[in-house]
């Protein structure tokens, strides 16, 4: 319950302001609070320049003792293919800086089949410590094999901080072991820093496709647990030099139970598969009215050495698959040169792209919304306007 | 075959005003709809209804209102609605909403397949559907936009997608799946399923009559807390180009060559 010390409250109405659901407001110089429309999301408490509110909680979840015994950093290294996700050296890079703060250990694990070659690589990039899973049974991914892994290892190890990057399989996988740990996650961060005061992990997020940012902390619950997002953070440059240790750990049997098979993966370079990791992309909507003419897109992107994003009627359409579709439903993307192609810019697209450095919008109708979050707009037919911007840019290039 | 499929009530998108200044949701004519993916869930169960029988019961944890999200899953062809309301599970994280969601499961009785969306368009964590099954002790693949059933009516065959491609997994039921929206093109409710809707009783559960411990669920329950939120502001320079396509083409090749992208 959402408490206000009527003491210290001098009614100044900054509560009001910051509620987003009109649960707290002045009358007669204190504030009031409506529980039933309060959610106790605790902004107001925080913003309470008297400090006069307060999440009053009668008993909570059980604290974890003794935080302080909870030490270092975890980065979980994601190996796809024989190759270390762009991500996992991203957040070695991320988890050095941290550390410093922290005066921690940054420990690097690597589970998969095969891999332990990696593990010099992963302390080229910062890991001072490497622990090494390497099993047949970790040969293809199933959330049960590796979250169990990994839970029982933070249980044993008890790491204040484990990092991991939100993809397909740390989106997965990570809430599950969070959940047996019984202790916060926050997903597809952005940013990561330490609070001076408490040493806290500050984890910035977008929510609401990115027009909501948050930052969340998790101050009684260790370890502290974050997925973030690929490419945000910038990798170090490896330095062959440094020098880490490579622990090698055998899982016990009744961690590699599980009961989903992988029966078969596919490794298809689809269309959209690299449109999360693309500088540029452009999205072929509406305005290509027939399938023909969506090449018209592609070649540019393939020029520009982009991808090729779609809009949900392009999907529907059938002109493109629906891995390529970007927004409310398909995915969130933000390149440095977004090229809007035929796209009304219906809000459930938009919240997908406008993230994006630049965006370019070319359409025929000069009111369309996309306009709006456009940097550089272009009135008329994509069909007449693309082949024009595909010679130019060749000609720029001396092709 | 029971199946459950969780459904969350969310702005929508086309509704939403944000506040710049503080940094929060402007929450005057905000719409509310199901959200986006859990169309797909439903749609899901209701098809493996359709071939094989069983019920298909929605259950959703929010406030009074989230009552109108159950009966629309009902219009659609979804047996019962269950609401999850009490003023104990504000404040909820994922770590409190996947312990209410399993209390409330586990209250149903023996369940054969959990199906949630991928993620809900408003807090777009994704960790309910994974944190779930941990709680119910079930099998999980997230991410997943192909299912079949085979003959023994137990045994599915999955697709789940990643960057790289697919892969296809074998699992039995009892299991929990994350789908994403290309799993299938959700229905439209027919007349007889709006009548039914309007007259259901959809039933509140509240703490006490799932048996849930007071600390595990809503603000006392949760491990995370929002320290501040803004809004981020977007590049508002806009420039419209005028003239012919050629025009308008030079001018556009000459700012991306200032930028140094081309």
């Amino acid at each position: 319950m959402l408490k206000v010390d009527t003491e210290k409250c001098t009614g100044c109405g900054e509560c009001e302001e910051s509620c987003t659901f009109e649960a707290i407001f002045v009358k007669d110089g204190k504030a009031v609070v409506d529980q039933d429309a309060c959610t106790m999301c605790g902004i107001c408490v925080n913003g309470c320049p008297e400090g006069a509110l307060e999440l009053q909680v009668e008993e909570g979840l059980y604290a974890t003792t003794d935080l302080s015994s909870w030490k270092g950093i975890w980065v979980i290294a994601e190996c796809r293919g024989g190759i270390l996700a762009s991500v996992t050296l991203e957040l070695l890079a991320k988890a050095r800086e941290l550390a410093g703060e922290l005066e921690a250990e940054v420990t690097a694990v690597l589970m998969g089949r095969g891999i332990e070659s990696k593990a010099q690589e992963l302390i080229f990039h910062g890991a001072d410590r490497v622990l090494v899973v390497d099993h047949q049974e970790l040969a293809t991914f199933t959330d049960e094999v590796y979250g169990n892994i990994l839970a029982d290892l933070a249980k044993r190890e008890r790491p204040e901080i484990i990092l991991a990057g939100a993809t397909a399989m740390g989106r997965s996988y990570i809430p599950r072991v969070a959940t047996i740990l019984e202790t916060g996650l926050t997903a597809d961060c952005t940013g990561l820093d330490i609070r001076a005061e408490d040493k806290a992990l500050l984890q910035t997020r977008p929510a609401f496709g990115g027009n909501l940012m948050a930052t969340i902390v998790c101050p009684e619950h260790r370890p502290q647990m974050a997925t973030v997002r690929p490419h945000v953070m910038k990798a170090d440059i490896p330095d062959p030099g440094r020098k880490g240790e490579v622990i090698r750990i055998v899982p016990r049997e009744n961690l590699l139970e599980h009961s989903v098979r992988v029966l078969k993966s596919v490794n298809e370079q689809a269309e959209g598969s690299n449109l999360g990791e693309a500088d540029i992309i452009v999205t072929a909507g509406r305005g290509f009215e027939q399938k023909e003419n969506v090449d018209l897109a592609k070649e540019l992107a393939h020029l520009l050495g982009g991808a090729v994003g779609s809009t949900r009627a392009a999907v529907d359409a059938g002109w493109l698959s629906s891995r390529t579709q970007i927004g409310q439903t398909g995915v969130t993307v933000s390149p440095k040169l977004y090229i809007a192609c035929g796209v009304s810019g219906a809000i459930q697209h938009i919240v997908g792209m406008q993230g994006s450095e630049i965006i370019v919008a070319i359409n025929k109708d000069a009111e369309a919304p996309i306009f709006d979050v456009t940097t550089y707009g272009l009135v008329g037919d994509v069909k007449e306007i693309l082949p024009l911007l595909t010679k130019r840019i060749q000609k720029e290039r001396g092709l | 075959m029971n199946i459950v499929v969780c459904i969350k009530q969310v702005p929508d998108a086309k509704s939403v005003r944000y506040d710049t200044e503080k940094g929060t949701l402007v929450r005057e004519g905000l719409e509310a709809i199901i959200n986006p993916f859990d169309f797909h869930a439903l749609e899901a169960g209701l098809q493996l209804k359709d071939a094989y029988g069983g019920e298909v019961t929605v259950l959703s944890m929010g406030p009074p209102q989230a009552e109108n999200a159950l009966k629309e899953a009902l219009s659609l062809g979804a047996d019962k609605g269950i609401l999850l309301s009490d003023r104990a599970f504000a404040g909820a994280d994922t770590l409190a909403t996947t312990y209410t969601l399993a209390k409330a499961i586990e209250k149903l009785g023996p369940v054969d397949l959990v199906l949630c969306g991928k993620q809900a368009i408003d807090g777009d964590t994704a960790q309910v559907g994974p944190g779930l099954a941990v709680r119910l002790g079930l099998p999980c693949v997230t991410c997943v936009n192909e299912l079949n059933l085979m003959d023994d009516g137990k045994t599915m065959q999955v697709r789940r997608v990643n960057e790289d491609g697919y892969d296809i997994l074998e699992l039995e039921m009892p299991a929990l799946l994350t789908v994403l929206a290309s799993i299938n093109t959700p229905r439209l409710p027919s007349l007889k399923g709006k009548m039914r809707a309007r007259k259901a009783e959809i039933p509140i559960w509240n703490a006490l009559e799932l048996g849930a411990k007071p600390f595990m669920v809503g603000l006392a329950g949760s491990a995370t807390q929002v320290v501040s939120t803004w809004v981020p502001t977007f590049d508002a320079r806009r420039e419209m180009f005028g003239g012919s396509a050629e025009e308008q083409v030079d001018a556009l090749v000459s700012r991306l060559k200032v930028a140094g992208i081309l």
